[in-house]
């Protein structure tokens, strides 16, 4: 396709974007999904007005009933009447490259009504969570007006620490089964949530893992030895809240501790006070200034993004550096070189 | 086992789970933007589910992608559900392979250049 057929084509779909139409948003999505010719001018587009919706990120281990939960809170909220957007990401295949989206399984209670609209996305290769364009059709989403964007991670493991990037109010859900508080600690779960879920609520070991994070928590925020008495010397209480000052990631300022809920996404139970949490965490965010925080930091992810993305689309289009590769490989195998020499010329070339 | 099969030959499959409406189908197929819709209909409604499809796509402005699909279906529906513009029907037994080949030729015919 020549470059004037394409921009009419983008043309056409911007107007269907612009006048609300579901089939203009699907199709803008897949141009940036599949990265097509001039995505990045579509997003710049776009994106000229901002931010304006209100971003929830799920995210949890494989079989913590994220699909359900947030079918769950999408139904609630649409009783009151929120437009929403739905994104949720399962795992591309290593060996075949394809991958089997199965989300809407969840959502077939949900997935006619007009009000809602959800797109599923293969991670195609991007670790950490979501898939390599998942921040960009958030974007898009908002562009396209819904009041609010849930997203969902492909929960395969234990890296899937990128939601941040994309989302407001992180949810983190767990269930019994998934380990205890100290496993959460060691996938760096604790600073990422703004939430806690413990969902499956009902099975055993629930009130046990409630307990658990709650004091994770607890000892996280310096409270939990903040009335012990001074000890050989060193006040426990204020090394904590010193090492806090420095180590503490900054989307965890004070004034909102995490709280941990209870859920049962498949009889609704505890999905209201969800929503109701999601809500305080949004009035917090957006008294506190944190909701700007966080979209600066957000904002520099991106244009980060976008700076690497091309970086290497230049580098490597370019014919010098593609002879200087071949030539790298022969030094390297005649014995001559490493990748290390073979890099700097390139780089030299490029930063010239 | 279908749609595994076509993960397996690189293709990102949304499942949308069995007993769907016909407008839970297209609802799909439009938001996902998907290039192939498949249904398999085993209840015997074939003559009612895939022109429903079809129509419903159709006026979603999504008459771009193919409709196929495979049940228990005899020759005659098949060719009266072709000549609607219904993609082919897959019977019984046969091998994904080639229900796998006969998208990536429509594919590859309907998307060249």
């Amino acid at each position: 396709m020549n470059a004037t057929a394409r921009s009419d084509e983008h043309q056409a779909l911007l107007k269907h974007f612009f006048d609300g139409k579901v089939l203009g948003l699907a199709r803008a999505i897949t141009v940036v999904e599949n990265e097509r010719a001039g995505f990045q001018e579509l997003l710049h587009t776009v994106m000229a007005s901002g931010p304006q919706t209100k971003r929830v990120g799920f995210t949890g281990p494989p079989g913590a009933g994220k699909s359900s939960l947030v079918a769950a809170v999408a139904t609630e909220y649409r009783k009151l009447d929120e437009h929403l957007g739905v994104v949720a990401v399962d795992p591309t295949s290593p060996y075949s490259g394809g991958a089997l989206l199965g989300d809407r399984i969840r959502m077939n209670d949900i997935s006619t009504d007009p009000g809602i609209f959800i797109r599923s996305m293969a991670t195609r290769g991007s670790l950490g969570g979501l898939a390599a364009t998942t921040k960009e059709v958030v974007d898009l989403m908002d562009a396209f007006g819904f009041d609010r964007v849930l997203v969902e991670t492909v929960g395969v493991g234990q890296t899937e620490l990128e939601v941040t990037a994309a989302a407001d109010t992180v949810v983190v859900v767990l269930v019994p089964e998934s380990g205890d508080a100290i496993q959460a600690m060691k996938a760096g779960l604790m600073e990422i949530a703004d939430v806690f879920v413990v969902n499956k609520a009902d099975r055993p070991g629930a009130p046990r893992l409630v307990k658990e994070l709650r004091q994770a928590l607890h000892l996280r925020a310096g409270s939990a030895l903040q009335d012990i008495p001074a000890h050989h010397g060193v006040d426990l209480g204020q090394a904590m809240k010193k090492e806090r000052t420095t180590d503490a990631p900054a989307k965890e300022p004070e004034g909102w501790s995490v709280p941990v809920l209870t859920t049962n996404a498949l009889t609704n139970e505890g999905v209201e006070k969800l929503l109701d949490t999601i809500s305080e965490h949004r009035v917090w965010l957006e008294e506190s200034g944190e909701i700007e925080q966080r979209r600066r930091a957000r904002a520099a992810i991106r244009i980060r993004d976008v700076v690497d993305r091309e970086m290497r689309r230049v580098a490597w289009k370019s014919d010098d550096v593609q002879r200087l590769l071949r030539e790298g490989v022969e030094e390297i195998s005649a014995g001559d070189g490493t990748p290390y020499s073979a890099a700097d010329v390139i780089l030299g070339t490029l930063l010239r | 086992m279908i749609a595994s099969a076509f993960r397996d030959a690189g293709f990102e499959v949304v499942y949308t789970g069995l007993h769907q409406t016909p407008e839970m189908i297209v609802n799909a197929a439009v938001q996902e933007d998907v290039d192939v819709v498949a249904m398999s209909v085993l209840s015997g409604a074939h003559m009612t589910l895939f022109p429903r499809v079809k129509m419903l796509l159709d006026e979603a402005d999504a008459d771009h992608m193919l409709l196929t699909g495979g049940g228990i279906i005899p020759e005659d529906d098949v060719t009266e559900l072709e000549r609607q513009g219904v993609g082919r029907l897959f019977g019984p037994g046969t091998s994904t392979a080639d229900a796998i080949a006969y998208v990536n030729e429509w594919f590859a015919t309907t998307h060249a250049g």
